[in-house]
């Protein structure tokens, strides 16, 4: 579908579970899901966080392939192994930032989201971000995201000197431009001490 | 003689529950390609979500979401995604079932009904026309929830039916009487975004609502405020703006307190309280002895906490205030929602959009199965079966002598007890499990036994259809047609997806062959869900609940048709109260003071901690449906004890072990799951589960006076560590 983006906002998940189990009823992975949602840390808060591919620019699951199996659309998504090429090595698995990518041991093959190729090739929203009832998951144009939400869009993530930007944004708190999982990323740089002001 | 007829192992073993992971020819992908898909809803939640079920070879072999549906627009929680599994289950009832000494045997229709009959009429000829009671449910279709009415009060003559709908919205819809006039969620789900400040109050909307999530998203989204009150932090309270733990079973001092500063502080809309209603002196007397601090006392809230939230309300133009079972199913189930009540229209929120108390209904057809006739207390179009002139239209309607109708009789749990008193001898039930989901089990266990006959109608041999004598295979949700009314008070269109399997039957036929047998065919010609909804859009034509204006194709037309809806010209009423007029005949809101009482099983010395009760976003009620599908079991096997850290250290308790939860009746025995989401003086038990894992064996028989609901979200109990156990597997989907 032109023009839409997809939007991953953990702030409005609800740990429902709806996209893992819609996912697993795509008739190309068959029973298995593509999504994982993560309870963050059951014992001390509800937080939850649903994980789709990101969708990255320049793919380390790719990279990495020794045997070429895993490639990028012109759309900019990156597909699910070529089942021919793929010989179950779990490179990408171990690889990829993001833990996304699947052995299916049922299919000898590694598998992710792709985004629903067979809806949004045909003008639907993908299964996920159709049926989520928080729409923690949402398929909707920058124009549409900009007006309804009052979270930043951002793809641009930093795993140490690593920036990884991708097609699927992430909500963050309004004034965060990028992402970083590193403590060293909001520090004054070549400082021990100081570490720069973070406010959400 | 209800006992059960062979072992339970066996029982189970041979009828399920079993998990069905597959759908019905596999995965493979040609055996997926749909015939055709039908639109229709849910057969769950009273959110009632539009979905296309995809249909080939009159199996429903998967779903697809129906995104021009208003209401959730393609959205799905995981019951609804997975709800085609329970079609072409394997545990699916395929014939009649005759009782013998050692289990069930099928049986023909014929043998069968003539069975029942037969049954139904000693018992009535020996001890009287109300030693048969009916049960009924909320899940079935309107058209079914009235043709049980009908064969009660017309073909039985028994005035005892009533449904499970008892347990689950009866405390709001009195108190909406009461107070309106009028028994319906006065806004559609539309208004909540246009809220400033949204107040959810005993209901955990993300599990038991969750496309109710997304409204209050973009209430938020827009700007507004959320406000929680719930003894857990439920998953919407991850944004809420202001928390309020409140104290199972105090939900009214809390309310009371935030009434008390909304007079104290001014908030209170005086010109519209002396407009429009009668009744806020005494109400607004009765607040003025619950200031915050005394609030705070009984509630756990803190004082500065009701404060704060009278003001959000207070302060808002325009708030909304929604509440479910939370504080429904309590002793003063009726006196909570009418403080919700008296909250909103102390400060002017309501018949206005994004202003209003939303009550949420929770089963399918919560709304529209009570609202037409098998309800005990009701006729058809929320008329009062005492009311002369209600009990002439109806009788008129239905061709019979007004003097000849039944008056009023027994609620659910009432009806259960006179079993256990051996008043009422012979029962028939449809779409009710209540040895899973009526107050203390094993009374019910011991009642069922007593019966001198007991005759089910259900697609899968439930925990209580065990102890049938007769049952009766019946329909699933997309073998028939019919309309159901969602919490929104819109009336949709069931559409019929395939033909019952097997020898499986209708349920409208089945229930009409009963009639037919009882010599009342004459009164039930009715062979398609079409015909008796004409008759019941006469039998509802003046009263309060007045459908004569919906038809399938209004429906179809217009996707959906809010009541009341006079006219078949008529398109609909979204919105009620617009320009503050209310149902009562002098136009106005009937406002009432609220009296705090305690609650019928106290927490004391001996039994020290407060249990209260609930459901998983993965399970439904019961679980007579929901239990057999693989996939939602998995997200969570088996019910486990919530229970805060600072409470598990006192007993020796961690995550993981197995825990002895005793109250005054019963002890069951449960693995803890220590998380700090949850008051420290209380535990928490999902109740979808039967038998030793059964939340319902420890709760008690409490029942609200008025509504007549079970106390079930608070009781006392005591806790021990029984033995140790491994940490519980992290929830959610596993990575590897």
């Amino acid at each position: 579908m032109f023009g839409y983006e997809f939007y991953i906002d953990p702030e409005r998940c609800i740990g429902c579970m709806s996209c893992v189990n819609a996912c697993a009823e795509c008739e190309t992975h068959r029973g298995h899901s593509m999504i994982n949602v993560d309870f963050i840390d059951r014992k001390n808060t509800i937080a939850t966080v649903p994980m789709i591919c990101m969708h990255c620019d320049d793919p380390t699951c790719a990279e990495v392939c020794p045997a070429d199996a895993i490639k990028k659309g012109e759309d900019g998504v990156v597909q699910s192994s070529l089942k021919p090429r793929c010989i179950a090595c779990s490179n990408c698995v171990l690889a990829c930032p993001f833990g996304v990518p699947k052995m299916i041991v049922d299919f000898e093959q590694m598998m992710k989201c792709d985004m629903c190729y067979d809806r949004t090739s045909v003008g639907k929203r993908p299964m996920c971000a159709t049926v989520c009832p928080s729409q923690a998951l949402a398929y909707i144009t920058a124009e549409e995201a900009a007006a309804q939400r009052r979270e930043k869009p951002v793809n641009e993530f930093q795993f140490g000197n690593e920036t990884v930007r991708t097609r699927v944004f992430m909500m963050l708190p309004p004034d965060q431009e990028r992402l970083s999982l590193d403590v060293a990323d909001y520090m004054w740089e070549q400082s021990d001490e100081i570490v720069q002001a973070y406010e959400y | 003689m209800a006992k059960l007829p062979a072992p339970v192992e066996e029982l189970t073993g041979k009828y399920g529950p079993h998990l069905k992971f597959i759908p019905p020819g596999g995965w493979k992908d040609q055996s997926r390609t749909a015939e055709r898909l039908v639109k229709t809803h849910c057969c769950f939640c009273g959110q009632q979500c539009g979905i296309k079920l995809k249909v080939r070879d009159n199996k429903v072999i998967g779903f697809d979401p129906w995104e021009e549906f208003p209401f959730n627009r393609g959205m799905l929680c995981p019951k609804g995604v997975k709800r085609y599994m329970q079609n072409e289950h394997p545990d699916r009832l395929l014939d009649p079932l005759i009782r013998t000494d050692a289990g069930f045997r099928t049986a023909t229709w014929d043998e069968a009904l003539d069975l029942t009959v037969r049954r139904i009429q000693e018992v009535q000829a020996k001890y009287g026309p109300d030693a048969i009671a009916i049960y009924g449910g909320a899940s079935l279709t309107t058209e079914k929830a009235y043709l049980l009415g009908k064969l009660a009060r017309v073909a039985l003559k028994t005035r005892n039916i009533d449904y499970n709908g008892r347990l689950c919205m009866v405390s709001a819809g009195v108190a909406y009487k009461l107070a309106f006039g009028i028994d319906r969620s006065p806004n559609p789900w539309s208004d909540i975004p246009k809220a400033q400040v949204v107040f959810v109050t005993g209901a955990n909307i993300a599990e038991c609502a969750p496309i109710t999530t997304n409204y209050i998203w973009q209430c938020r989204d827009n700007g507004g405020k959320l406000i929680v009150a719930d003894p857990r932090l439920t998953p919407i309270t991850r944004n809420a703006d202001l928390y309020l733990p409140v104290r199972p079973g105090t939900d009214l001092a809390l309310l009371l307190g935030m009434l008390h500063v909304i007079f104290r502080d001014g908030l209170a809309k005086r010109e519209f309280l002396e407009q429009h209603t009668t009744g806020w002196e005494a109400m607004e007397a009765y607040a003025r002895d619950w200031n915050p601090d005394k609030a705070a006392s009984i509630s756990g809230v803190p004082p500065a906490s009701i404060e704060k939230a009278a003001h959000m309300i207070g302060e808002a133009d325009r708030a909304m205030i929604m509440h479910a079972r939370g504080l429904e199913h309590q002793s003063k189930g009726v006196e909570n929602c009418l403080a919700v009540i008296n909250i909103a229209l102390a400060c002017g929120h309501i018949g206005r959009e994004g202003a209003g108390c939303l009550m949420i209904t929770g089963q399918g057809n919560g709304q529209g199965g009570r609202e037409h006739g098998q309800k005990c207390d009701q006729l058809p179009g929320q008329r009062s079966i005492t009311d002369p002139e209600a009990r002439r239209h109806v009788a008129k309607v239905w061709g019979v002598d007004p003097d000849e109708l039944p008056g009023p009789g027994l609620s659910a749990v009432e009806i259960m007890e006179a079993i256990h008193r051996g008043e009422i001898k012979a029962l028939l039930s449809i779409c009710f499990n209540p040895l899973v989901s009526l107050p203390e089990g094993e009374y019910t266990r011991e009642a069922l036994e007593r019966l001198e006959f007991f005759g089910v109608i259900d697609f899968f041999l439930s925990e209580t259809a065990q102890h049938a004598d007769v049952v009766l295979a019946g329909s699933l949700h997309e073998e028939e047609e019919g309309i159901v009314c969602s919490a929104e008070g819109r009336v949709i269109h069931i559409n019929k997806a395939v033909d019952p399997p097997g020898n499986a039957r209708s349920d409208i036929r089945i229930i009409c062959d009963i009639a037919a047998r009882l010599g009342k065919g004459n009164y039930f010609p009715f062979v398609e869900s079409r015909q008796i909804l004409d008759e019941l859009r006469e039998a509802s034509r003046g009263g309060v609940a007045d459908y004569y204006g919906i038809t399938y194709e209004k429906i179809d037309e217009q996707l959906g048709v809010f009541w009341p809806c006079p006219d078949l010209d008529h398109s609909g009423t979204p919105r009620l109260f617009e320009g503050a007029r209310f149902y009562h005949p002098d136009g106005k809101a009937h406002l009432q003071a609220t009296e705090f009482r305690p609650g019928g099983d106290p927490v004391d010395e001996e039994f020290p901690v407060y249990l209260t009760t609930g459901r998983v976003v993965s399970q439904y009620l019961s679980g007579t449906q929901t239990r057999r599908i693989g996939a939602l079991v998995d997200q969570y096997p088996e019910p486990r004890l919530e229970i805060h850290p600072r409470l598990a250290e006192k007993y020796g308790i961690s995550d993981g072990d197995w825990v002895a939860v005793r109250t005054r009746r019963n002890e069951i025995l449960l693995r803890a799951m220590v998380v700090k989401t949850i008051r420290p003086d209380t535990v928490f038990i999902p109740y979808h589960w039967p038998r030793e894992r059964s939340a319902n064996r420890l709760t008690h028989r409490t029942l609200d006076p008025r509504s007549k609901i079970p106390e079930y979200k608070v009781s006392a109990c005591q806790l021990r560590l029984e033995k140790k156990g491994d940490p519980l597997p992290v929830m959610g989907q596993s990575r590897v």
